[in-house]
């Protein structure tokens, strides 16, 4: 397994005490699996992530990633995270911006350049490298930030909500293509969502979790094929885990 | 067109405002002057007066374009009497100074941003630095330096720029935090170093904040080496020249010598905002 949690639990210490992020978060990732968390906003969905990411570090129980801490798996470059916004740096061409981690990471000269390439041409964008930021629609640019996060070639790729400032006509297309994309490179992918429909059609696995706190309601394994056209959603199957995957969300919400 | 109009207007404005005060503030000695020698002054004679005199109260518009056309065109430029001279010793240890200032404020605002001590202690004391007035310092500084057989340019240069390394360090503090949280949080999924994160992400986001402080900076450098230039009897820069116009009451040699100081300090700010719209514009700040 790819990413490991038992008992994993995270309280910040506010004015108002502690509020309890996470709560008991038991969690099994497979290499190959494609999981998307869902949940209402404040049920700990991105804390989780972030915790996978090393951005956060719980307070409770155990978390590894390739069978090392969160830490030490960040160190070893076992993840890409893609970010609700591209980010990208403005002074930076699509390429340049692609590069960053590289050149972080001190990849030779001539490397860089092929790998930037590799993953331009993955995400479709092949002609646009010496381009900058603002010439790119909103799309375009979300696509050089996953670009960004596949090209120092991690297993992981974790997503907060990376589609969620685009409209639905582009954001339908990107998920095609990210679904493409994974069948393809084989990653491990982590997604964070607050639509169901996404998360069904992306999913091998649907994590609904629920506030306050924030903790794992339901896990759903989706019997769906994984090479997935795009009116799969229109079958009885698609529509069958959606509702399951709403009625987990309306459960984990009765409590409040 | 619609941009010349109200800036001409405001100029006719200041330059009525001028003649009239020229009239009123050097009547006295006009009418000092006939009384003397027992004669009348009609208001045309009167008027003409008011704007031919060698030493006025205050000298005509036209009188300061002279005494500024004669400093800058009328005199070889190694002459001590050029403008252009003067303002070449100003601008050489304005341009030390700058150069110094910035350095200063720059390291100053990566250390802050870096360390937690240098955070709580340093910004009090570069305020304090600023409520302290220049003229009680400058001369100071100049008398210890020349003591110590330091003249000439550095003694000028440092006090340009104490002025200066302020609004750089102010600045540069709040470029180098202006990434906001994802864009830090980007770089530590990479495991960047702090040094990386400087180079890579803070200091090209501060460029922005830079150059707004780059603008106040020269000017302060400016003002310090004018400053510097009063004391210890200096005899070169527009400072000497503000100073030995006012020994002798040439109030059209000082007036020419500000003018000539705000046109340096016009145009090194004009440089920088060149310098800025062309840097912003090749970074993607602005289209």
């Amino acid at each position: 397994m790819v990413i490991e949690a038992r008992h994993l639990n995270l309280t910040f210490p506010t004015d108002d005490g502690p509020v309890h992020a996470l709560k008991d978060v038991d969690l099994i990732v497979e290499a190959g699996d494609f999981v998307s968390f869902i949940g209402p906003s404040g049920c700990g969905k991105t804390t989780l992530l972030r915790c996978i990411a090393a951005l956060e570090t719980p307070t409770g129980g155990s978390l590894t990633v390739r069978g090392m801490t969160a830490d030490a798996a960040r160190q070893a470059r076992s993840y890409g995270y893609v970010f609700q916004a591209a980010g990208l740096y403005p002074w930076r061409t699509i390429a340049g911006n692609i590069r960053l981690p590289l050149e972080i990471m001190g990849y030779p000269k001539a490397e860089q350049a092929e790998r930037v390439q590799a993953v331009l041409d993955l995400v479709e964008l092949g002609q646009f490298g010496r381009k900058f930021p603002w010439q790119l629609s909103g799309g375009m640019q979300q696509r050089a930030s996953i670009a960004r996060a596949l090209a120092f070639d991690a297993g992981i790729l974790l997503m907060d909500e990376p589609f969620g400032a685009l409209d639905e006509i582009v954001r339908d297309r990107l998920n095609e293509e990210l679904l493409r994309l994974w069948q393809r490179t084989g990653k491990t992918i982590v997604f964070v969502t607050h639509s169901i429909p996404e998360a069904v059609y992306l999913s091998t696995k649907i994590v609904v979790m629920s506030p306050r706190p924030g903790r794992i309601a339901k896990v759903i394994e989706s019997p769906l094929p994984r090479v997935r056209p795009l009116d799969i959603r229109d079958t009885p199957e698609f529509i069958r885990i959606a509702h399951e995957v709403r009625e987990s969300l309306h459960e984990g919400g009765r409590h409040d | 067109m619609n941009r010349v109009l109200p800036v001409l207007t405001v100029l006719f404005a200041i330059l009525v405002i001028w003649y009239g005060a020229a009239v009123i503030l050097n009547r006295a000695w006009v009418l000092d002057q006939a009384a003397r020698s027992g004669t009348e002054v009609g208001f045309g004679q009167m008027l003409h007066e008011t704007m031919t005199q060698e030493r006025p109260v205050l000298p005509a518009p036209h009188q300061v374009a002279k005494g500024l056309w004669d400093g800058i065109a009328g005199q070889k430029i190694t002459s001590k009497r050029s403008l252009v001279w003067h303002a070449g010793v100003t601008l050489s240890a304005t341009l030390a100074g700058f150069a110094l200032g910035t350095a200063a404020g720059l390291l100053l605002a990566i250390g802050i941003v870096h360390n937690r001590a240098m955070d709580m202690s340093v910004m009090p004391w570069a305020i304090a630095s600023q409520t302290i007035p220049i003229l009680a310092i400058a001369p100071m500084v100049i008398v210890v330096l020349a003591s110590l057989g330091i003249k000439g340019l550095l003694p000028k240069a440092l006090i340009a720029a104490y002025l200066s390394f302020f609004p750089v360090l102010v600045g540069m503090v709040k470029g180098l935090r202006a990434p906001d949280g994802m864009q830090l949080d980007l770089l530590r999924t990479y495991s960047a170093s702090q040094g990386q994160t400087l180079r890579m992400l803070r200091l090209p986001s501060s460029v922005p904040y830079l150059f707004a402080s780059l603008k106040v900076g020269i000017a302060a450098a400016l003002v310090g080496t004018i400053v510097a230039e009063l004391p210890a009897g200096a005899t070169a820069g527009l400072g000497a020249r503000l100073l030995s116009g006012s020994y002798y009451g040439q109030t059209i040699q000082i007036w020419a010598a500000l003018f000539a100081a705000a046109i340096l300090a016009a145009v090194l700010v004009m440089l920088i905002g060149a310098a800025e719209r062309a840097t912003l514009k090749r970074m993607g700040f602005v289209r």
